[in-house]
């Protein structure tokens, strides 16, 4: 399989800090790889830069082209990103909020054309989001806003999705919800799906595999199974857990310290 | 979890979009410019004409007003009734003063929407940001050091608007710059403040200016209190140019303001510019507040008033927003002129006033509605 994302010594820089150092990591067409770490591991801002939305040292390649030398807007067609905490502009229709992902294709100063409209209509009707087409976004509950965000990031057209902890403000039935909507997605329309995620069991029953950073460089990558181990979880987020087998994957269990017998 | 964009604080809490409707085939619609809003808004322009030309001083009876409006097209012949002295009032005194009015209202509602979406800040507006400060610094630093004497704010110098230009690009980068030096802590109300500093200073400096040059404080004075009252047809044709510019370029930036409401990366993750796009429109709106200023002085909060009213009634999106501002916008500032010269008739009030009267409670409102100014 060829290469959709190729980062080979991704380095960024903020404020002055060192905050993902010398990342290597591969995502091969149509495949899921989620990246783990424990808080300011570097995940959201190694996935910014793959977008080409923060500067950055090294290489980032989206299918064999580098992302600093993509034109906006044609990077815009290549990969999509969907923010942790999208902002979400008061009073605007779901519709509208849908159309603005076909950006990339309105010359400048243009109007969104039928074949616009067409494309952001079949987007809704496959994410079930006729009936909110004239809610306003803001009224949605959080399940409906992902679901919304996920759309706008569809009627984009790109065929690698950047997820940044998309399920983190969701009930654990949304939160499955979300992620069986992007699986489905990523099977029907071929896509290459980069997330990160905090919830690791859930994050291991999804991705092909895991790359887990720790102070910005990469711990450990492999499958659900290779990285998701009592001793790499312990090393890097300072936690005891059990690992037990579970259906789709390894699932990590947090073991309070005082209660474990020695 | 989502933030909540700063955009719109005087949106209902309703919860389908204000301009959201169907069509044919009963899909929704993406927002955009209706024309029953369109029609609204060109009856608002024509009614403004119409009622800013019969009433005054003189009252003359509207129908004959719209039809003397209407000889002034070509090939057009139609007896309104008016005697000469009657038609000289229309098209000589009150003519140019309403569509100079027309046309300072227009760039203001515009100039205050364009900033509003720049800025992501329910509360810019050209004065609250410092502009119109600014502005009127370059005015007073022409009008007062000019060498000619005489009635200077009658004819002002072609260099008037250049001048009020540079004024309000540095002041809107002075205020864009103090305004950043909170880094991330900064809010919404954090710019305001800073405007409101750099107001202060500007102030000063043309305060100074004034006392430096005791000759011409007289002209600078009347400038400053507004001066519909004295426009001519050379005020309208020295500010049409400005305007057209500046609306414009505004006006085909609509969409691109409805992308920023998402924010700079997910902007620039849509395939926009946001830097560059953001650079244009301040320079456009600040080039139309300039050249607004230099004819009519200080007239505050057109810019918020009209932009937010019609956010609140036509919807959220900038492609109704801005095409809407330019109509109601000089509608609004025709009808408050009228006020101010009849109200207290037969002496005239400065139209700053009239505007800061309904303004000053209509920012109040903007403020306690605002989710998002506190920090």
């Amino acid at each position: 399989m060829t290469a959709a994302i190729a980062a080979r010594a991704l380095t960024v820089r903020l404020g002055g800090n060192v905050v993902v150092d010398g990342v290597d990591l591969d995502v091969a067409d149509g495949e899921w790889v989620t990246v783990i770490g424990p808080n300011g591991a570097g995940k959201s801002t190694a996935l910014r830069a793959i977008g080409g939305l923060l500067p950055f040292d090294g290489r980032v390649e989206l299918h064999g082209t580098a992302v600093d030398r993509l034109p906006r807007r044609r990077r815009a067609m290549i990969v999509a990103t969907v923010a942790q905490t999208p902002v979400v502009p008061p009073g605007m229709q779901v519709l509208d909020y849908v159309l603005l992902g076909r950006t990339p294709y309105i010359r400048p100063l243009g109007r969104e054309s039928e074949s616009d409209l067409a494309t952001v209509d079949d987007v809704l009707g496959e994410l079930d989001l006729e009936a909110f087409a004239g809610r306003r976004l803001d009224t949605l509950s959080g399940g409906e806003r992902q679901r919304v965000f996920l759309a706008r990031a569809l009627a984009q057209g790109a065929r690698i999705l950047l997820l940044d902890e998309p399920t983190s403000a969701l009930d654990i039935g949304h939160q499955q919800e979300v992620l069986e909507l992007v699986d489905r997605l990523r099977a029907e329309r071929g896509l290459t799906v980069l997330t990160t995620m905090h919830d690791l069991s859930t994050a291991g029953e999804y991705a092909d595999r895991m790359v887990l950073l720790s102070g910005g460089r990469v711990a450990a990558a492999g499958t659900p199974r290779e990285v998701l181990t009592e001793r790499l979880l312990a090393a890097h987020y300072r936690v005891r857990v059990r690992i037990i087998e579970g259906g789709q994957g390894p699932l990590v269990v947090p073991v309070r310290t005082e209660n474990v017998p020695p | 979890m989502t933030r909540t964009a700063p955009g719109d604080a005087a949106v209902p809490a309703a919860p389908v979009a204000g301009n959201t409707d169907v069509d044919q085939n009963h899909r929704v619609r993406p927002a955009g410019l209706r024309p029953l809003w369109l029609l609204g808004g060109v009856v608002a322009v024509v009614v403004a004409v119409i009622v800013g030309l019969a009433f005054g001083p003189v009252t003359l009876p509207p129908g004959s007003v719209a039809a003397e409006v209407l000889n002034l097209l070509p090939g057009v012949h139609i007896h309104s009734g008016l005697t000469d002295r009657e038609v000289a009032i229309v098209t000589e005194l009150r003519l140019p003063r309403v569509v100079l009015g027309l046309l300072v209202g227009a760039m203001l509602a515009v100039a205050g929407a364009a900033y509003q979406g720049v800025f992501r800040n329910p509360l810019a507006d050209p004065h609250l940001l410092g502009v119109a400060a600014g502005a009127g610094l370059g005015v007073t630093a022409v009008v007062a050091t000019r060498t000619t004497t005489g009635d200077a704010t009658s004819n002002l110098p072609i260099g008037v608007p250049l001048a009020a230009f540079v004024g309000a690009v540095t002041a809107v980068a002075l205020t864009w710059l103090l305004g950043a030096a909170g880094g991330r802590s900064r809010t919404p109300a954090t710019l305001i403040l800073a405007g409101v500093a750099v107001s202060a200073f500007l102030s000063a400096v043309q305060t100074y200016l004034m006392q430096r040059h005791v000759d011409s404080l007289r002209e600078v004075y009347s400038w400053l209190l507004g001066r519909l009252a004295t426009a001519g047809w050379h005020d309208v044709l020295l500010v049409l140019p400005y305007a057209a510019v500046t609306c414009a370029i505004v006006l085909a930036h609509r969409r691109e303001l409805d992308v920023l409401t998402v924010g700079d990366e997910e902007a620039t993750s849509l395939g926009l510019h946001p830097q560059r796009s953001r650079y244009l429109l301040l320079v456009a709106a600040s080039l139309g507040t300039a050249a607004a200023v230099s004819v009519s002085g200080l007239i505050g909060f057109v810019g918020i008033i009209v932009p937010h009213t019609l956010r609140l009634l036509a919807g959220a999106s900038y492609r109704s927003i801005l095409p809407l501002s330019l109509l109601f916008g000089g509608a609004f500032l025709a009808f408050t002129d009228l006020t101010a010269r009849t109200i207290a008739g037969p002496a005239e009030i400065p139209i700053g006033v009239v505007t800061a009267f309904l303004g000053a409670p209509f920012f109040v409102l903007v403020l306690r509605n605002s989710r998002w100014v506190s920090p």
